[in-house]
């Protein structure tokens, strides 16, 4: 008796989460999925169905094209950039040394602060004037003798969207550090005395015994970062304006549905975005709650 | 740290939440309350600083002493040139919930999409009523129109096709203002064999659609640019052709670095003498001044080569809602936005000229009074960029051609691509 | 921790560079806020202010956002507090009390973290209009509270999952309930995750723009929406704007300054373990 009250209790202090949920989350979903069916351009609604023409003219689009190339790109360095850069500033953090409050505190700073107020000051840092306007990150180079650092930043033909993964980067190595961190710190002690007994040596104790158990770790900032790099809007808006070269599907969708009133073709746009999304992320949540299940 | 710091931390957190929540549970309170049968206006703009701000300001400090019993509220969105206003709008719209009075370029923008979709009411008692069809110039009123209704107050005009140029580097190497596209030519391959790096400075992607829409007009004359918005003009034909082939040699003379920089960056160069020309709207002037560069000393104007006698305008103005909440009160807004008072105290400190003809002359600065004799006498014809001439839809398609554009340098595809958006979101068959 | 002293002091040379790269950004908003508005060019980012320091930027820009300000923290601590509470509930009956279709419902609440809001803003206007709470700041609360049930339960589900359920077995049989249970042997321990989900939600609303800008009528926007519009459409005082930027993401700062230890602590307490 006390149990059944107890379950019905439970239910319903979820309850409210799920319908949440379902109308804002899934609810939402459905609508996306029915105007991009539709024809509705301009301000005004028109579900006249469409059938699948704005997939289509989507897949023939250059401009989306260019979209997914630049996702496609950003994605990779961002992703792996932040992994990196994270994992070698926890290893560094891990060796006890002092003042590591410090450093950790300024690793993870970026994370507090949106793109409203950094993407200025990251368009100026990466100002790619040459010659007498040279400015931000490439007079610094000239005056500390690094001339060979000096690029055109985002401005780079064809490749200009790689240069977006660094502020991108700047704000979420720290996260990355602070998992790692944390896992780092979680590796019971005599699990490395035991290998530096067997003659390992520090790096070896690193690659061999450490990052495997880090795994886990690795595998969720992944999905983390991956989902955020999908999404990223924000960050090339502040920073570019809102330029077919440096295009991402987010901003594509921004911009025809409020700046052109192509609905459909918005909605198409957060469609593919979500199934990309969902293809990342379903394998991944089986996984993690089928290793649970074994556990 | 111990649990007992911990508990410390959450119980600071949350009095914290507690004493603010109770604050804005406590505030509606004092909002709900009636304003002593005050009624008000909400008029929507993206008009957030600058002289633009200070300018709606000056206009509103007259609406307020004709109608003290008349709150204004005054909603701004700012970013973009007005994209992040238009997103918040067309969401406000789609929900019903509509403010009095917005914001928008006259013409098409307005146009294409609110009236197409029955949001705004026409103004002609309006116009009737204060005479404004006598004080505003006859060839503006169309492109304001549809089926014969004006739907819109305009307050000022702007001008797009001005270029802007340095007067000491043309003096040094012995270049007269050009008039022509190819004297243009000639007076950017000279500054270049002289050795000056940047002969005409662009910025990010709006300005270069900015310039591709004066470099349009300056290759074919006005009645043909008229054409190519009412479809009477070929997209895929020679006059096009010619223009854009002017486009993509005018591109090889811009500054390398034109996709980093805001319009303000790229008229700077003019004036700070690191570009000899600037193809922008006359708002650079207001930025110039601003800069407190002298006209005719640090910078010179003249129209865009090939466009002289034309004057391609733009013009921010103010619509009344379909059954505006507070419609009385919006007619009062509207009335001074159209009125002669309201018009000088907006403009000369927005930097732009009345669109009434009757402004006082004396209220402006000397770039201004040019701009006034030209708007009197010269052809009118509209601008893409700022909404005049093309719907959203179509100029975002155009856009996203041009973009494309910059990117591969294939003028043959992009001709093309301009044909077909003419063709999806213009009246081209 | 009873690791011995690094012996590896040469890692304070990359250590301090990286942390030199972090910190450029705030050097250069810090020091252009302080300039006056004729200095500020790209050419001289990197100088320090020549003509005095100009704290009137400050001054001018605190005034101007003072208002958002108040309505920022008005809808963020709340967002905050909710957010957790609701996390922490559904993280307990999602580990400890699972239903039938539990583990149907938890993949799918979360799925909810990766949807890209730009394109659910018509349907959440219109949402928000017919439950009359557009325009104002509890309508924006929900929309944090609800867009963060996501990530708040997933930190909380993961972290309960972690207590051995000998525990709740143990004080089930001393005859404790749901609430019980949930009051006497999981909420004293779940502070570590309280803080790291409350600063979590405070971070993102904080510093959220999009439902802030789309839901919210002017009198009651918040700081970013009030930032954004001080730079205005047309010419920009960028020092003014650079004081604003500091102003605006002080508190976030000062929250990570001062309870980043403890985001940390918990983010190592397995919080944010996925």
């Amino acid at each position: 008796m006390r149990l059944d009250k107890d379950k019905i209790l439970s239910i319903l202090l979820v309850m409210p989460s799920i319908l949440a949920v379902m109308i804002f989350v899934y609810g939402f979903i459905l609508w996306s999925g029915r105007v991009s069916l539709s024809q509705w351009k301009g301000l005004l609604p028109n579900y006249e169905w469409a059938g699948l023409q704005n997939y289509i003219n989507l897949f023939n689009d250059p401009r989306f094209h260019i979209d997914v190339r630049n996702t496609f790109i950003f994605t990779v360095l961002f992703v792996f950039g932040s992994l990196i850069l994270g994992l070698m500033l926890a290893v560094m953090l891990d060796q006890g040394l002092r003042g590591e409050s410090f450093f950790r505190t300024v690793f993870l700073f970026p994370m507090a602060i949106s793109y409203i107020v950094t993407g200025v000051v990251w368009r100026w840092l990466m100002n790619p004037a040459q010659g007498e306007r040279m400015s931000g990150f490439n007079i610094l180079f000239e005056r500390l003798g690094l001339d060979f650092l000096i690029n055109q930043w985002h401005t780079t033909p064809g490749w200009g969207i790689a240069f977006i993964a660094v502020p991108a980067i700047w704000q979420m190595s720290g996260y990355v550090m602070a998992l790692y961190l944390g896992g780092l710190r979680s590796i019971p002690e005599p699990l490395r005395e035991a290998a530096r007994v067997d003659g390992a040596t520090e790096l070896k104790i690193y690659f061999h015994v450490i990052l495997p158990l880090l795994r886990p770790i690795t595998l969720s900032a992944m999905i983390i970062l991956g989902h955020i790099s999908l999404k990223v809007f924000d960050l090339i808006v502040a920073i570019a304006g809102k330029q077919v070269a440096l295009d991402v599907p987010a901003v594509y969708m921004w911009q025809t549905t409020f700046d052109g009133y192509f609905f459909n073709r918005g909605a198409s746009i957060g469609i593919l975005l979500l199934l990309s999304v969902a293809v990342l992320v379903i394998p991944y949540l089986r996984y993690s709650l089928r290793s649970e299940a074994e556990l | 740290m111990s649990k007992k710091n911990w508990y410390a931390l959450l119980a600071i957190l949350l009095i914290g939440a507690m004493a603010l929540t109770a604050c804005g549970g406590q505030e509606p309170a004092t909002e709900v309350a009636p304003e002593g049968g005050k009624s008000e206006v909400e008029v929507f703009s993206w008009w957030t600083g600058g002289g633009e701000a200070a300018g709606l300001e000056a206009m509103i400090a007259i609406f307020n002493e004709k109608y003290p019993d008349i709150e204004f509220i005054n909603a701004t969105v700012a970013g973009g040139a007005g994209t992040n206003a238009r997103a918040v709008l067309a969401t406000r719209l789609q929900a019903g919930d509509a403010p009095d009075s917005w914001q928008g370029h006259a013409g098409q923008e307005l146009i294409g999409t609110y009236v197409a979709a029955d949001q705004i009411e026409p103004l002609n008692f309006l116009y009737e009523e204060n005479g404004w069809l006598e004080v505003m110039p006859a060839t503006l009123i169309p492109l304001i129109s549809q089926n014969d209704n004006i739907y819109s107050v305009p307050v000022n005009i702007h001008r797009a096709n001005v270029l802007w140029y340095n007067p000491k580097i043309l003096d040094e190497n012995g270049i007269a203002v050009p008039t022509t596209m190819d004297e243009w030519f000639a007076a950017m391959d000279a500054l270049k064999a002289a050795g000056v790096e940047t002969p005409l400075a662009m910025g990010e992607q709006w300005t270069a659609m900015h310039l591709l829409e004066t470099v349009l007009l300056g290759s074919m004359d006005p009645a043909a640019y008229n054409g190519l918005w009412d479809g009477s003009t070929a997209w895929d034909g020679p006059e096009v052709k010619a223009a854009i082939e002017n486009f993509e040699r005018i591109l090889t003379y811009t500054n390398s670095d034109a996709t980093s920089l805001s319009w303000q960056d790229a008229s700077q160069l003019v004036v700070e003498g690191d570009a000899a020309f600037n193809v922008m709207g006359d708002w650079a002037e207001g930025y110039f001044r601003e800069l407190g560069k002298a006209p005719n000393a640090d910078y010179g104007w003249a129209p865009v080569p090939g466009t002289g006698g034309t004057f391609q305008f733009l013009s921010d103005s103010f619509v009344m809602a379909k059954n505006a909440p507070h419609r009385d009160a919006c007619i009062a807004w509207l009335t001074v936005a159209g009125s002669k008072e309201g018009q000088d105290a907006f403009n000369p400190v927005k930097g732009s000229i009345p669109a009434r003809s009757d402004g006082d002359r004396n209220l402006y600065g000397e770039y201004l009074q040019s701009a006034m004799d030209d708007w009197a006498s010269d052809v009118v014809v509209g601008s893409l960029t700022h909404g005049v001439v093309a719907n959203d839809s179509w100029k975002t398609e155009i856009d996203t051609a041009l973009g494309l554009y910059l990117g591969s340098g294939d003028i043959a595809a992009f001709q093309s691509a301009l044909a077909a958006a003419c063709a999806t979101s213009g009246p081209c068959k | 921790m009873n690791r011995s002293r690094s012996r590896y002091y040469w890692l304070y040379i990359p250590l301090s560079l990286m942390a030199l790269f972090y910190l450029v950004p705030l050097y250069v908003m810090l020091v252009t806020g302080f300039k006056g508005f004729e200095e500020v060019s790209l050419q001289t980012m990197w100088s320090l202010p020549k003509t005095g320091i100009h704290f009137d930027n400050f001054t001018e820009a605190g005034t101007k956002l003072a208002p958002y300000f108040w309505n920022s923290l008005k809808m963020v601590i709340p967002a905050a507090i909710i957010s957790s509470i609701v996390g922490s509930l559904n993280g307990y009956v999602l580990s400890k009390w699972k239903f039938k279709g539990a583990d149907i419902i938890f993949p799918l609440i979360l799925f909810g973290m990766f949807i890209p809001y730009q394109s659910i803003l018509i349907p959440l206007v219109e949402f928000m209009r017919r439950i009359n709470l557009y325009g104002t700041i509890p309508g924006l609360v929900l929309t944090h509270v609800i867009y963060g049930i996501p990530i708040t339960t997933l930190t909380f589900r993961n972290y309960y999952a972690t207590v051995p359920t000998e525990l709740v077995e143990a004080a089930r049989i001393d005859g404790a309930g749901l609430m019980g249970i949930y009051r006497y042997v999981l909420l004293p321990i779940s502070i570590p995750s309280f803080v790291v989900v409350i600063i979590w939600q405070f971070t993102s609303a904080w510093n959220d723009y999009l439902f802030a800008v789309a839901l919210t009528d002017p009198q009651h926007w918040p700081i970013t929406v009030g930032l954004n519009n001080m730079a205005g459409s047309q010419i920009i005082a960028w020092n003014v704007q650079m004081a604003g930027s500091f102003l605006a993401a002080l508190p976030t700062l000062l929250v990570y300054l001062f309870l980043g230890r403890y985001f940390l602590r918990g983010l190592m307490a397995g919080a944010l373990k996925g």
